[in-house]
């Protein structure tokens, strides 16, 4: 089964990388952006048989090591093969 | 005394900091690889910069769970003096033995160059000698220093004084023109709760002899060296081994 | 693809053979070749790896001398720095890369330079470079910049080697084609430097480092029955960098090297695994047999042509002593490194390739490397030559004195580079005694008194106007510039970017230059011990400047004795060494003040370089200097101020002889032209004399010209003042000038 995992900073955390996104994005023309936040997108194929395992699976596995806590929170999306 | 100078695969700044405290200092020091259990007697723990694992994922992501973080927080739990050092550092955060996280750079590019930082508190192993708020002169070379953490674990650090170092001008003056990376409060470094975990951005290591530039890091390896003579932040030879080992007073986190 | 077939002319083509090169391969093999053979062919008669059309022009550098331990043919070269040490170094470019993908394409080159010093048995510990780009006007210029450097920066910093200082210079006609070389320099036992050779019948050949993709299989791009048709796709036409995996290769090969189970060992960079094995039969003299079956994969169903063909990074062939394979396997396990036994060396001197047992490729070793084709290209003068050379002055100067140092202090070429070299990591490994920008690059060696000074330096435009006397000037620049850090010269190492050697002009303009090397480098006694040559660097036509780099690494017996470029103190005398001639042709400044490259480029007196540099190195060891800088862009006004900046405000007062010049131009022809020989040191009153003594014993030139302090650049001509700004703030424009190009938004 595949689990994708969206890693983002926690809202309070400043990301000059999104920042530096959106003034890009202005002096292209894109004044319609407001905002952007980077972050970061896994794709884990995982040997489980049921999306409920799989979703635990990834859990277990955002916690430990894909996000930081202190400054990331996640989510995660499941797809049946 | 004896350095233990911990190597993760991606590892830079060991050579420079095992030379520091051998060559420079003139005391024992002691290559320890990831892999291994036993920090052989050591009196201190120096995590060094570099880029363990690449930096891939996130900067001390990965380090955290190689197997000698067991000793390492094992010893640092029964007071042993532990110095990390830029990835050091990183990699202490990572694994709960401080608190808070590192952001990239605000400028967003890495950035070596040397900085000043004033020293804010003088009763950790590693500032011993120090004056307080003496001013050090210091290289960084680092993409990833922005130190950040809650509001609420902000206030604790404070109380607690665990902010150990913060960025200045060569006056000592904090400010944010001399912040190179963005750092909540221009912190440089921290110390923990028991004061005996420092971890710092800027690379003492490459400061210890005037011909590379300044020589202002040495009082940081000098002041282990007098807490250890003077019988400060010692471990039991029993914890500094693998072996007789406990679970209690595990990493805060 | 595993038998040899009858190939249709488009397919031959496709390889980038022509049809002679392809009669001569059905000659070497005695038949037609298998496809897998003929895209073995295709690489390794490639310009980039057979150096086919420059070969001829090589053969004339001087490649000897007593300290040479190895010179060129080998993955780099190798000099004796005393101490049963080798300084082992060598520069390559990855220019075309750099312009489809900046970050990667540089961060490769980065990559594939350090491998080739390791491989030698020699512990990298340095990094410079040598970058061109367009003008930084042009926003597709300063994307291409910054990934270029961010790429260098990303590679270099992670694997821990010090980038410690380099050049860049910008000029239209790199705008498509931007040059990035590479530098790198080692340390190794001068007795236990390890080749790239296979010997010993029976010995496994092993494959150890990453997985092999389809990364840079170039033109070779097939629409064969053979084929899948999905194949093109999946190529991914950019290879990606880990520096992470090549820092675990680097120790992991250091330490096997420790032992002696290695017979050779080299890494696999231009033509991957094809190039590594048959040099390595080629140069042992035996036959390599090995099974891509057995060549670790990281995608599926990837074919023999494939997996041969494949530019993967970080990857290493190594030749181990049959018996001693369970010792090296366990020192690469240590570092999480899988090495894989691919092969075995053989005695029969053909490079065999199988795939699962069967023989796809079956080719004499020499074939590929000893005789492969050489061509003696024709050349014939540019017809723009004459055009250029003449330079007709207009009546009077668009700008002179304060103004033209204000316009050169801010241009690209001259202004501070520290918004680029910030961003590397130059005090790694605690060896870095000179930071960058202060001239050339100094570290010292470890357990020694010694430190070893580098520096690299090209022109495109002066080789543009004159490619023999272009060539001599970037010698004699690179050799001067680790003479003003007080060390000799012992070795040198060139990279070579020209345009299409298939057109007259282009080969004429190459063959000038290997001969200006050649003259200068006997001339400084430097030998030359290897390089690159990178060819085909033109768009549409249009070549860059013929542009010659070298690298010249110089000995420095007692490090505590290094010079930097920085004024040190108030009340110190300033020498100029050497004599200034009203030579402005290809200068910076008719570049900047009146948008013209024209005229010859300065003349040069290698008997007077060579005495000059002797006299820097002797100075130096005397302690006699306590600063020294070499006049290059710019001209002696913009040197003089270089000298005073990043001293705090340190300034200098001094007087210059008037220049024979027509009147109009004569403040401008003693300020700003590019004479060669010139040095501008200071020292200590009490050693005046001295120094005096030791230039007039050598036969240079020397003139107290005036004196540090002041806090301003105080520049009179035969007591005329023609310069007077504070110190302060001509370095604030020099400092600024290129992060203000950064600043603006890439639009």
């Amino acid at each position: 089964m595949r689990a994708r995992v969206f890693v983002t900073l926690k809202p309070s955390v400043f990301d000059p990388q999104g920042k530096t996104i959106v003034d890009a994005l202005h002096s292209l023309g894109y004044g319609g952006v407001e905002d952007v936040r980077q972050g970061k997108y896994f794709e884990l194929e995982l040997a489980a048989d049921s999306s409920d395992k799989a979703r635990s699976m990834a859990s277990e596995v955002a916690d430990k090591l894909l996000a930081n806590p202190v400054i990331e929170s996640y989510r995660i999306e499941v797809e049946g093969k | 005394m004896r350095f233990a100078v911990i190597v993760f695969p991606g590892s830079n700044c060991d050579h420079d900091a095992h030379h520091a405290a051998k060559e420079v200092l003139g005391q024992e020091a002691e290559f320890v690889w990831h892999k291994e259990t036993d920090l052989r007697g050591a009196d201190a723990v120096i995590l060094p910069g570099g880029f363990s694992h690449g930096d891939y994922l996130r900067t001390g992501a990965i380090a955290r769970f190689s197997p000698v973080m067991d000793a390492v927080k094992k010893f640092a739990a029964a007071g042993g003096p532990v110095l990390g050092i830029c990835n050091g550092f990183q990699i202490l955060l990572e694994a709960g033995l401080l608190p808070g996280a590192m952001l990239r750079n605000r400028g967003l590019k890495f950035r070596c160059e040397h900085v000043h930082v004033r020293v804010e508190q003088t009763d950790t192993p590693f500032t011993l000698a120090c004056r307080q708020h003496q001013v050090l002169r210091m290289p960084i070379a680092h993409g990833e220093g922005n130190y950040f953490t809650t509001p609420d674990e902000l206030r604790k650090l404070e109380q607690n004084r665990q902010i150990v170092f913060r960025y200045a001008d060569a006056q000592g003056e904090v400010s944010d023109e001399a912040n190179p990376n963005g750092s909540i409060q221009s912190i440089a470094g921290i110390c923990s709760e028991q004061r005996n975990v420092v971890g710092l951005m800027p690379h003492p290591e490459r400061a210890c002899e005037l011909s590379l530039g300044s020589a202002d890091g040495l009082v940081m390896f000098e002041s282990v060296v007098k807490a250890h003579a003077a019988g400060l932040f010692a471990v039991a030879a029993s914890v500094a081994k693998a072996g007789a080992l406990t679970a209690a007073g595990s990493a805060s986190s | 693809m595993s038998a040899p077939q009858k190939h249709d002319r488009a397919t031959i083509e496709r390889h980038g053979l022509n049809d002679e090169e392809y009669q001569r391969i059905v000659k070497s093999l005695g038949r037609e070749p298998s496809l897998t053979e003929l895209g073995i062919f295709s690489v390794m008669w490639s310009e980039h790896c057979s150096y086919k059309s420059s070969r001829v022009h090589l053969r004339n550098l001087p490649t000897t001398g007593p300290r040479v331990l190895q010179g060129p043919g080998e993955n780099a070269g190798a000099v004796d720095i005393g101490d049963g040490l080798a300084a082992v170094f060598k520069i390559e470019s990855h220019n075309h890369p750099s312009f489809i993908e900046p970050y990667q394409g540089a961060a490769t080159g980065v990559g594939g330079i350090i491998r080739d010093i390791f491989t030698m048995g020699a512990r990298p510990i340095a990094l410079m470079n040598s970058l061109r780009f367009g003008e930084l006007d042009d926003p597709r210029v300063r994307r291409n910049m910054e990934g270029v450097v961010a790429g260098i920066a990303g590679y270099g910093n992670s694997i821990g080697i010090p980038t410690v200082g380099g050049e860049i210079a910008f000029e239209e006609c790199y705008t498509g084609n931007p040059l990035v070389n590479v530098f790198c320099l080692g340390i190794a036992k001068a007795d236990e430097i390890i080749k790239g050779v296979a010997k010993g019948t029976g010995n496994p050949v092993y494959y150890v480092g990453s997985k092999t993709g389809r990364d840079g299989i170039h033109g070779a791009t097939m629409a064969s029955a053979e084929f899948d048709e999905n194949s093109a796709e999946k190529r991914p036409a950019v290879q990606v960098g880990d520096p992470f995996m090549e820092k675990l290769l680097l120790e992991a090969c250091l330490e096997v090297m420790k032992t002696d189970a290695l017979i050779g060992i080299q890494d696999m960079g231009a033509a991957g695994l094809t190039c590594s094995t048959c040099e390595m039969g080629s140069r042992g003299g035996a036959g390599i047999d090995i099974d891509v079956a057995h060549v670790p994969q990281r995608e599926t169903g990837m074919t023999a042509y494939e997996i041969m063909l494949s530019e993967s990074q970080e990857r290493m062939l190594l030749v181990v002593k049959r018996g001693r394979e369970r010792e090296v396997e366990e020192i690469f396990e240590k570092w999480d490194l899988h090495a894989a036994h691919i092969g075995e060396v053989t005695d029969d001197g053909l490079m065999r390739v199988r795939d699962r047992g069967t023989v796809v490729a079956e080719i004499p070793t020499g074939a590929l490397t000893d005789d492969a084709p050489v061509y003696t290209r024709p050349m014939s003068t540019p017809p723009y030559l004459s055009d250029v050379q003449a330079l007709s002055l207009p009546e009077k100067p668009a700008s002179a004195d304060v103004d033209a140092l204000r316009a050169l202090l801010a241009s690209p070429a001259i202004a501070s580079k520290h918004w680029v070299y910030r961003q590397y990591d130059h005090m790694v490994r605690t060896n870095t005694l000179v930071l960058p920008g202060m001239g050339a690059g100094v570290v010292r060696v470890k357990g020694t008194n010694r430190a070893l000074a580098l520096s690299v330096d090209g022109n495109g435009r002066y080789s543009y106007l004159d490619p023999y006397r272009g060539a001599i000037l970037a010698v004699v620049e690179a050799a001067r510039n680790v003479a003003c850090a007080g060390a000799e010269p012992i070795g040198a190492t060139n990279c070579l970017n020209f345009g299409n050697p298939e057109r007259p002009e282009i080969m004429w303009q190459f063959g000038k230059a290997v001969e200006g090397i050649t003259a200068a480098c006997q001339a400084l006694d430097i030998p030359i011990t290897g390089g690159n040559v990178s060819l085909y660097n033109e768009t549409d036509g249009k070549a860059i400047y013929p542009t010659p780099v070298l690298g010249v690494v110089g000995l420095i017996e007692d490090a505590s004795k290094v010079l930097g470029r920085c004024f040190k103190s108030s009340g110190d005398a300033i020498v100029l060494l050497g004599e200034t001639r009203h030579e402005l042709g290809g200068s910076e400044y008719l570049k900047v003040t009146q948008r013209l490259t024209a005229g010859m480029p300065p003349d040069v007196d290698l008997k007077a370089e060579r005495a000059l540099q002797q006299l820097l190195v002797a100075s130096a060891r005397e302690e006699l200097l306590l600063s020294a800088h070499d006049c290059a862009e710019g001209g002696l006004a913009v040197t003089l101020s270089e000298c005073a900046f990043g001293t705090g405000g340190v300034g200098l007062r001094v007087d210059v002889p008037a220049v024979d010049a027509p009147a109009a131009w004569a403040s401008v022809a003693a300020l700003f032209s590019e004479t060669a020989s010139r040095v501008v040191v200071s020292v200590p009153r009490e050693k005046l004399g001295a120094l005096l003594d030791r230039a007039r014993a050598l036969g240079v030139p020397a003139r107290e010209i005036g004196a540090t302090g002041t806090g301003r650049i105080s520049v009179s001509i035969n007591g005329q003042g023609v310069i007077d700004i504070g110190v302060h703030e001509a370095e604030a424009i020099w400092d600024g000038a290129l992060e203000e190009y950064f600043k603006q938004r890439a639009a």
